[in-house]
């Protein structure tokens, strides 16, 4: 029961036609396409690896240099950007956040996919209503203020807050499970007599477990990502890693080796995840995209 | 499906109605069970409802009440009905963000939808290591948006920057990209393409390949060129995505706020010397936190709403003519 398989992969048989075969038109394209999409991140590494003298050569360096300690012990040691309790604070935010947002997201998502309710519908239409409002640009005052009465500006939990739930995360379970749990399972458990949560602990969750893995990657990777909020409610000595970037950006914006240097740490976890869950990500977004 | 739980009765009164309990297993716990098949759903989305409560819906309708005054972070707050609102409609400093917000949302969606239909299309065919290229062109959306404007801003750089370097090769004077809203408006969409291009190729991928194959193999025996399938096939039958992807556009387009903060380098909001790249989203926090003028702020967060909603509207029955002729 742990292993429902829900999409066949890739059984389609293709018929023979032309417009299928990659001609040479479409190999140019996807080779700009990768070197476009690959080379400012490349860059960005380099530059973390080099010194400012290098960094403005004409023409501009496109190898790595041998500097990349030296740089990370300078970005580590400037005061102003609190660099390494950035990191720290953004790993705590994100991890946080991410499971809050799962844990709420797959129990609303087992409601609203499986389970009858007086209101589901308008419950769930209110979700979907509430996702094209910019909520985080428009309430900005009111939560501000908020963290203002409660003592918290300057605090990270002010941060972690406002992000703990996220309509997407449930619908996105929603559309999951409906699709990944069969409902011949769930009456079959309630038949049983086992209990709502028991079905969902016993056979929801071990069934959602691929969508519940994209839904943590995608809410890790905009966590660690925000940047408008951190800003304003938190202050320059307890920055998250994005903020702490604006700092180096904003005193030492001609220092480029230390800003990249910084920059590139502040993606490495990124990219971390990305490697190791690459094609979960790429299926999960392409899954989502098909059934919304 | 035969679990029926919507009984006429109120919530509020457990009366003997039965309700689902010919489901229910005949042991012990069948009051237990009644209750928890009523009940447990809503307790299941409760967080979810709770949690919006507090930090959505409340703030929004604070908002509207605070930008009915003048109101200043801990000092008098004075009622002013709508003036706030009738002050902005007349502001220019507010219309200047609204059109450079618009600006950049046109100049960097138009060509992001083709780029991203052109690589979904190349992506779509078949090709060794495919895979690796679908990675490949979602490798920018893993970079957060400072980074990229970061290495961007560089990248646009008078002296030293690697695209005057580039044009200089062409003969083309260094350019002051920062300095005239044309030229700043074209460095932050690059920033926003770089980023979402291949993301939206990635969802326009994944519905053209849930088209019919046998529609183009009707369309190849009529002798239909690869280009008119395209346009004629793939494009109408994408339309529910492209209408997807536009929304989602127009709600990251006009809320746009960290590439020109990080392009500005110094996060005043002003959006550089004459506000040539100020956004609406940078107005808003300029009031509410560098003028602390929250009543200002709110009013502008509810008119940044109503240009959403405007936006989202004008970009719906645009995308709702794509293969009208269907």
């Amino acid at each position: 029961m742990t292993a429902i398989q829900t999409r066949p992969r890739s059984t389609r048989s293709q018929p023979r036609n032309r417009i299928w075969d990659a001609g040479p038109l479409t190999k140019v394209v996807l080779a700009f396409a990768l070197v476009l999409s690959a080379f400012p991140i490349y860059y960005m590494f380099i530059m973390a690896t080099r010194t400012n003298d290098e960094a403005i050569d004409t023409p501009p360096p496109l190898l790595p240099g041998g500097h990349l300690g030296e740089n990370i012990q300078r970005l580590l040691s400037t005061e102003d950007a609190y660099f390494a309790t950035g990191l720290i604070n953004s790993a705590i935010v994100s991890i946080t956040v991410t499971l809050s947002v799962v844990l709420i997201s797959t129990l609303a998502g087992f409601a609203f996919a499986k389970l009858r309710f007086r209101g589901s519908k308008i419950l769930l239409g209110l979700i979907l209503v509430t996702m094209m409002v910019p909520l985080q640009q428009m309430g900005i005052v009111p939560l501000y203020e908020m963290m203002v009465t409660l003592g918290w500006t300057g605090q990270i939990q002010a941060v972690i807050l406002p992000f703990l739930v996220n309509g997407f995360g449930v619908f996105m379970m929603t559309q999951y499970t409906t699709q990944a749990v069969p409902d011949e399972l769930v009456e079959a458990a309630r038949v049983d007599g086992a209990s709502t949560m028991r079905i969902y602990a016993n056979v929801v969750l071990p069934a959602v477990r691929p969508g519940m893995a994209v839904l943590a990657l995608l809410t890790f990777m905009q966590s660690w990502n925000e940047f408008m909020w951190p800003l304003i409610v938190l202050n320059p000595d307890n920055p998250v890693v994005q903020t702490s970037i604006a700092a180096l950006n904003q005193a030492h914006g001609t220092d480029y080796v230390m800003l990249f240097t910084g920059t590139a740490a502040s993606v490495l976890p990124l990219f971390i995840v990305f490697v190791a869950f690459g094609r979960q990500i790429v299926g999960g977004l392409m899954e989502g995209a098909v059934k919304a | 499906m035969t679990l029926n739980v919507d009984t006429p009765a109120p919530a509020r009164r457990p009366g003997p109605r039965r309700t689902a309990g010919h489901r229910s297993p005949g042991r012990g716990g069948r009051g237990f069970a009644r209750f928890d098949l009523r009940a447990t759903p809503y307790f299941l989305v409760s967080p979810y409802f709770l949690l919006f409560a507090i930090f959505g819906v409340f703030p929004l309708g604070y908002t509207l009440w605070v930008s009915l005054y003048d109101w200043e972070l801990a000092g008098d707050k004075t009622f002013l009905g709508l003036d706030n609102y009738i002050n902005l409609i007349t502001d220019g400093a507010f219309w200047n963000a609204v059109v450079n917000t618009l600006g950049m949302f046109v100049i960097s969606t138009i060509p992001q939808l083709v780029l991203a239909l052109i690589i979904a299309n190349a992506l779509n065919k078949r090709i060794r290591g495919r895979l690796f290229f679908r990675l490949g062109v979602l490798l920018p959306l893993v970079t957060s948006v400072v980074a990229v404007a970061v290495v961007f801003t560089q990248l646009y750089g008078r002296d030293y920057g690697m695209i005057n370097w580039f044009l200089g090769l062409f003969g083309v004077d260094a350019i002051e990209w920062q300095n005239q809203s044309w030229s700043a408006w074209i460095a932050i969409s690059t920033m926003i393409d770089w980023r979402w291009t291949g993301y939206n190729a990635i969802i326009l991928l994944a519905a053209m390949q849930t088209i019919p194959k046998d529609l183009y193999e009707a369309a190849a025996l009529d002798g239909a060129s690869p280009r008119r399938q395209f346009w004629q096939i793939t494009v109408p039958m994408l339309r529910p995505t492209l209408v997807f992807v536009v929304f989602i556009s127009t709600i990251g387009g006009l809320t746009l706020f960290t590439e020109p903060v990080m392009f500005e380098g110094n996060p005043t909001m002003a959006g550089g010397a004459t506000g040539q790249y100020q956004t609406v989203a940078m107005f808003i926090v300029k009031e509410a936190f560098r003028d602390f003028d929250m009543g200002y702020a709110s009013a502008a967060a509810w008119l940044l709403f109503a240009l959403i909603l405007i936006g989202t509207l004008i970009n719906y029955s645009f995308t709702r003519r794509i293969g009208g002729k269907k």
